[in-house]
């Protein structure tokens, strides 16, 4: 288990019972049960009282927790008969973006999402989940594919941002975001975005332009990281607590202006202390979101998810 | 070239406002620090007379210099709500916007107008680098759409001058949502069979870069504008090494396919007047001096070319 830095106090005791129920096996005469069990309940009495009100900093902290469940072990879990498709069909094929037809509940559809990996090897493999202008040139490529063939898409977002790199600055960047945006805009399917963990910035707008947007309960999006955001604003880097205040990138928050629709109740203590149950509830939700959208004829399909952009922002947060 | 205005009222400026003295009628170029002359630099729209660096330019004077006999009418724009998210970093969000409005005698990053260019009717938009970085937030989005709406109201093209160090953090995830937003307003003009050009000037940058500014049927930037989704500080932090000379620049961006044209701000209305008659099957523009539009010779001459 990866404690976050505020979770300090609770590893103490977490790992206090823990100790102790080693040395009760060790020496067989030893009682520790009940010891042991008074500090599991102080325990979890400690991590519902951290998670319960938890500042829009931690929530950055808890979206991008290591155990986290990843995009890869949502296909794993949700999705049958996944067939990754790869490549741009123009420069390379983009670790940092997982895509490919795969079945939901029996239905063929279409999954997208960005991928951070989970080990050093992983991580370093897809880049930490930062796309480059072919992983947005694949997804265009995979909508378009949906489209022919009347699949619905399905995103999941997690991505701290697209790759500030010189040869994807070189190969269009910005041109590759702008039309992944454009492309979930017109194509003639549903297309639902569940944010999982980070949604960074344009990186993140390039798939989740949807009909249906859902996030996490812990998960963030933003226009900029709050450490971004504190270095320019504040100054300095160090203000990143006040600025993720500011920015409002809680799914609570985005839920009030109008950005988002619904939110995925998390485990206590956050998704990466249930993973499975995470993955369980992010399916109910992108079932319930299908749902909603079958029998929607293509044209309607895109008009709704215009309309629902051009009204954003409307209301602003008093609504 | 008008005498009064270029010898005259400078003189007479220099007589009367003795408070106005070097540091208003003069600007030095960031480029070569030649001191030119306010009204000579005005009269060159803001191009530096001896390297041909391009300063900044309001929209307002770019309209005035774009627009046949400087003549257009502003479009309106929908007014957003203001502070959607009651930010505050070290000064209040409305307080940053009042002291941009104050500087630039702008409502807001954005103007949109309609008119006409050598007797072509578009409807043009151009951001504001002066006003908070030209940075795109709700009243952007909205004039973007609304540029879209009267263009394809009026069956017009549709131009837009980009200009933006990215999104309005202040607005937050409306900022970000600003790059669908304007993502439909351009595919509303093209939906129209309109065309939809695009002028990047410097910087275009972030989400503005992002979106509708990498969006159009033609894409021209004026020469050596820094254009780019991450700026070259961000880049050369993460990847630690020395950027190329030129990265990231108009040029640079037309050596590697991202543009169709680089073309001198003097240069640029004439080009506009060319594409946009030949994309919209409209004969030729007829040069020189014009008579009034709508005059039965006008029509004369323009059928006759
Ligand atoms: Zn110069």
């Amino acid at each position: 288990m990866n404690y976050l830095e505020f979770e300090k106090p609770l590893a103490e005791i977490e790992g206090k019972a823990e100790e102790l129920r080693a040395l009760g096996r060790a020496n067989k005469e030893m009682d520790v049960e009940k010891e042991a069990a008074a500090l599991d309940k102080k325990a979890d009495a400690l991590l519902k009282d951290l998670y319960k009100d938890l500042s829009p900093w931690r929530k950055c902290l808890v979206a991008r927790h290591p155990d986290r469940p990843h995009c890869k072990d949502y296909i794993d879990g949700l999705f049958t008969e996944f067939t990754p498709l790869a490549g741009d069909r123009n420069f390379a094929d983009d670790h940092a973006v997982m895509g490919g037809l795969a079945r939901f509940n029996d239905q063929a559809v279409v999954v997208i999402g960005h991928e951070k990996g989970s080990d050093t090897k992983t991580r370093i493999e897809r880049n930490f989940g930062m796309a480059r202008p072919e992983g947005y040139r694949k997804a265009i490529r995979l909508m378009d594919l949906a489209d022919r063939f009347g699949l619905p898409v399905v995103t999941l977002i997690d991505t701290p941002g697209a790759y500030p790199g010189k040869g994807a600055e070189e190969r269009g960047q910005s041109e590759a975001i702008a039309q992944s945006t454009a492309k979930c805009l017109a194509i003639g399917v549903p297309l639902i975005s569940v944010v999982i963990g980070e949604g960074g910035s344009g990186g993140a707008v390039a798939f989740a332009t949807a009909n249906r947007i859902a996030m996490l309960e812990h998960s963030i999006y933003s226009v900029i990281s709050p450490e971004g955001c504190a270095s320019i604003l504040w100054k300095d880097a160090e203000k990143m607590r006040e600025a993720a205040e500011a920015l409002r990138l809680t799914a609570q928050d985005l839920q009030k202006l109008g950005v988002i629709d619904r939110i995925i109740k998390e485990p206590m203590g956050g998704a990466q202390r249930g993973p499975k149950e995470t993955v369980e509830a992010v399916g109910k939700a992108i079932e319930t979101m299908l749902k909603e959208l079958s029998g929607k004829k293509p044209e309607a399909l895109v008009k709704d998810r215009r309309q629902k952009f051009l009204d954003m922002g409307s209301k602003g947060l008093a609504a | 070239m008008n005498w009064i205005s270029n010898y005259v009222r400078p003189k007479i400026n220099s007589l009367f406002s003795r408070r106005e003295v070097p540091e208003n009628l003069w600007t030095k170029c960031p480029e070569c620090g030649t001191m030119l002359f306010h009204r000579e630099l005005a009269d060159n729209l803001n191009v530096c007379t001896n390297c041909d660096h391009h300063m900044a330019i309001s929209p307002r004077a770019r309209f005035t210099a774009l627009f046949d006999t400087g003549i257009f009418t502003e479009v309106k724009v929908p007014e957003p709500i203001t502070d959607p998210l009651h930010f505050r970093d070290q000064k209040r969000y409305p307080e940053r916007l009042k002291a941009a409005q104050k500087a630039t005698g702008e409502k807001e990053a954005m103007l949109v107008a309609e008119g006409e260019i050598g007797r072509t009717p578009v409807v043009a938009a151009a951001q504001d680098f002066a006003f908070m970085a030209g940075s795109m937030g709700m009243y952007v989005g909205n004039a973007l759409i609304a540029a879209a709406e009267r263009a394809v109201k009026l069956k017009r093209p549709l131009i837009v001058f980009s200009a933006a160090g990215g999104a309005r953090m202040q607005e937050g995830i409306l900022s970000l949502m600003q790059m669908p937003r304007t993502t439909v307003a351009v595919q509303m003009v093209k939906d129209a069979g309109l065309p939809y050009i695009v002028v990047l000037t410097h910087p275009t940058t972030g989400g503005v870069t992002a979106s509708y500014a990498m969006l159009g049927d033609v894409q021209i930037a004026e020469p050596n504008a820094l254009i780019c989704f991450a700026g070259p500080r961000v880049i050369e932090q993460t990847i630690r090494e020395k950027l190329p000379e030129g990265f990231q620049r108009a040029e640079y961006l037309l050596d590697h396919g991202m543009l169709d044209r680089v073309t001198h701000r003097k240069q640029l209305r004439d080009e506009l007047i060319v594409i946009i008659r030949m994309l919209m099957n409209q004969p030729p523009a007829v040069k020189g001096d014009l008579p009034p539009p709508g005059s039965p010779s006008s029509e004369a001459a323009e059928a006759k070319a």
